[in-house]
């Protein structure tokens, strides 16, 4: 299901964003970004509400079309691609917004297989053995049946996972997957997510708001504020509050999780002025 | 549900289609019986009646049921919005005030042998497309809430200047305008059917060609982007395809509006949400169920006839109050 990489190719970085500037409204949302990001990296992007982080993936998914800047795959630029040979690429889990879906698991996670279907044409061998790889690599088989508006918020956020991987692409954008679940379910999907990097060489770029985490297991973080880049670089850096502190405004305290001796952050008490 | 379940409610509904087609011709004013037809010499009146009057006006109304149908499908999954028609896009009350600016004036003339009031309706549900699709054009962006707001404001302004041009109107246009309105099949011979069917049939190829394109639209366009689907070029595609389509039926048939609403909600509650499915059985229950309703309002207070519309609407609303209480009403009205 996963690609091999090119071994020609991989001097290039996977995609390169070059000052990529983005305005919504007038409102300037991304400014003069530049960062690459190499095969099968797992890459967090953290950043206060409003920083620009969402927009950045959509730019990436082309959900945005780039106005200013460039962003390029594999050395290609991403005008280039046609949306469906663009989906063969990078597949993408938006925020989940509560919105209402009339199939079963089985059936949203089939129409992952979009990029690869033509008109008329009734699903074939191979999509059913993506769907059913899908299912086993987040452990939902057993929900494939189901109607996606009876699951759980969490079990449906592992579907929206799952849709994404039966697109097959080597790419996999993720949009706050664990807000709103609980401790189980947000630690079930970054299992999953370190997974689908480790052993099946993914590239994973999330967004996510657990700082946490996101130091904990990925090889590289970048810090957006204002729609601007404060920050890249490999996760073991960032846990001083002469990162973070500017970046949300706040000081944090540090401490070693008492089994992993990993450095955790806790923010600081903020009391209300007497 | 399975999938030869649903193969079995498909292939159902294509008999009872094909049974609807050969039966309605034979009801009327007079039924007239399957032997009389091979009566030629002294029959010979009941013969046209059925070939030239009755045949041609069953397979409109399918024709022209199926068109609406698919049409509303195909918008509602664009829109993701159980409401959304191409009435609500304002392209029938184009159609309706060009076929009114037509009665009015009561210009006697024909295009290339298609009558005036056709061309006046086709050239106003074109005229109320080509506004909905500019003003969507002139601001950057294709967003599904810009293009609802602006077919509700042409909507609104077709819908006035109806009412002004009637208000203007002697007592004979007036009916006639308000007759019209109601839509209705009076039609004689091949030639109306002519008109609609080139549109219907490229119509509807386009939205059979696009059912996985639909599937993905009804996830949200952020969704289908990224599996791949050119959101705007398919939403342009479907919106002109259906907007031509519903213009020439609205043309030749007058604004029927109940069936392509409820006729997608229908055939979801029959099948689920999968537009692979859901697509032909739109097609042949949109066209049965008005050519039943068309049939009904020839026969119930024969020798006069009741207006299609009205039919429409009186059977499909109690039907579909009857669905929402009858099941989830959530799963009735999502798309």
């Amino acid at each position: 299901m996963i690609h091999s990489k090119d071994e020609n190719k991989m001097a290039l970085p996977l995609i390169e964003i070059k000052n990529l500037s983005f305005s919504i409204a007038r409102k300037r949302i991304l400014d003069s970004i530049s960062f690459t990001i190499d095969a099968g990296e797992y890459l967090s992007i953290i950043g206060p509400n409003g920083a620009g982080k969402s927009t950045l993936l959509k730019c990436l998914m082309r959900i945005y079309p780039v106005e200013t800047g460039m962003i390029h795959f594999r050395g290609v630029l991403i005008q280039k691609f046609s949306q469906k040979a663009l989906a063969r690429e990078i597949c993408y889990v938006p925020q989940s917004d509560g919105r209402f879906f009339p199939f079963t698991v089985e059936e949203f996670i089939l129409l992952g297989r979009y990029p690869y279907l033509s008109p008329f044409t009734s699903v074939r061998q191979t999509d059913k053995a993506a769907v059913h790889q899908a299912l086993t690599l987040t452990q939902t088989s057993h929900l494939a049946k189901r109607q996606i508006n009876t699951l759980s918020g969490g079990e449906k956020q592992i579907v929206f996972i799952a849709a994404a991987l039966a697109q097959g692409s080597p790419i996999l954008l993720l949009d706050e997957p664990t807000t709103f679940l609980d401790p189980k379910h947000e630690s079930e999907i970054y299992r999953i997510l370190r997974k689908l990097n480790q052993q099946l060489k993914m590239t994973i770029i999330v967004v996510t708001h657990n700082i946490n985490q996101a130091a904990l297991q990925s090889d590289r973080l970048i810090i957006l504020k204002n729609g601007q880049l404060t920050f890249c670089g490999p996760a073991s850096q960032i846990m001083t509050n002469d990162i973070l502190a500017p970046a949300y405004d706040m000081n944090f305290r540090f401490m070693s999780h008492p089994t992993t001796g990993q450095t955790v952050i806790a923010p600081e008490v903020i009391h209300d002025a007497p | 549900m399975t999938r030869l379940r649903k193969a079995m409610i498909l292939f159902g509904l294509l008999l009872v289609t094909l049974l609807v087609l050969v039966l309605a011709p034979f009801f009327g004013m007079e039924i007239i019986t399957p032997e009389m037809l091979f009566q030629p010499a002294e029959k010979l009146l009941k013969v046209n009646i059925f070939w030239k009057i009755r045949l041609p006006r069953v397979l409109t109304a399918f024709c022209a049921g199926a068109a609406l149908a698919l049409s509303g499908l195909a918008f509602q999954a664009m829109f993701r919005n159980p409401l959304a028609t191409p009435f609500t896009l304002g392209v029938s009350s184009g159609a309706a005030l060009g076929a009114v600016f037509f009665i009015k004036l009561g210009i006697a003339i024909s295009f290339f042998g298609v009558a005036g009031q056709s061309v006046s309706a086709f050239l106003g549900a074109l005229f109320a497309v080509l506004i909905v699709y500019g003003l969507t054009h002139v601001k950057s962006g294709f967003s599904t809430a810009t293009l609802l707001l602006a077919g509700v404001a042409v909507n609104f302004f077709c819908s006035s200047f109806i009412l002004f041009v009637q208000y203007l109107s002697d007592f004979t246009h007036s009916f006639q305008i308000i007759r019209w309105l109601m839509g209705g099949f009076e039609i004689v011979g091949y030639q109306p059917l002519m008109t609609l069917v080139p549109l219907f049939f490229i119509g509807s190829l386009i939205i059979f060609w696009l059912t996985h394109e639909l599937n993905l639209l009804v996830l949200g366009e952020d969704i289908a982007l990224s599996r791949g689907v050119n959101v705007r070029k398919i939403k342009t595609v479907l919106f002109l395809a259906t907007s031509l389509m519903v213009g020439s039926v609205v043309a030749v048939c007058g604004p029927i509006g109940f069936i392509g609403m409820m006729t997608p909600h229908i055939c979801r509650l029959l099948l689920g949400a999968d537009h692979r499915f859901l697509t032909p059985a739109t097609f042949l229950f949109g066209g049965s169920f008005l050519v039943f309703c068309d049939t009904l309002a020839r026969t119930l207070i024969a020798p006069a006839e009741i207006p299609v519309g009205v039919i429409t609407a009186l059977l499909g609303g109690p039907f579909f109050l009857w669905l929402l209480l009858s099941s989830s009403s959530e799963q009735t009205l999502s798309v």
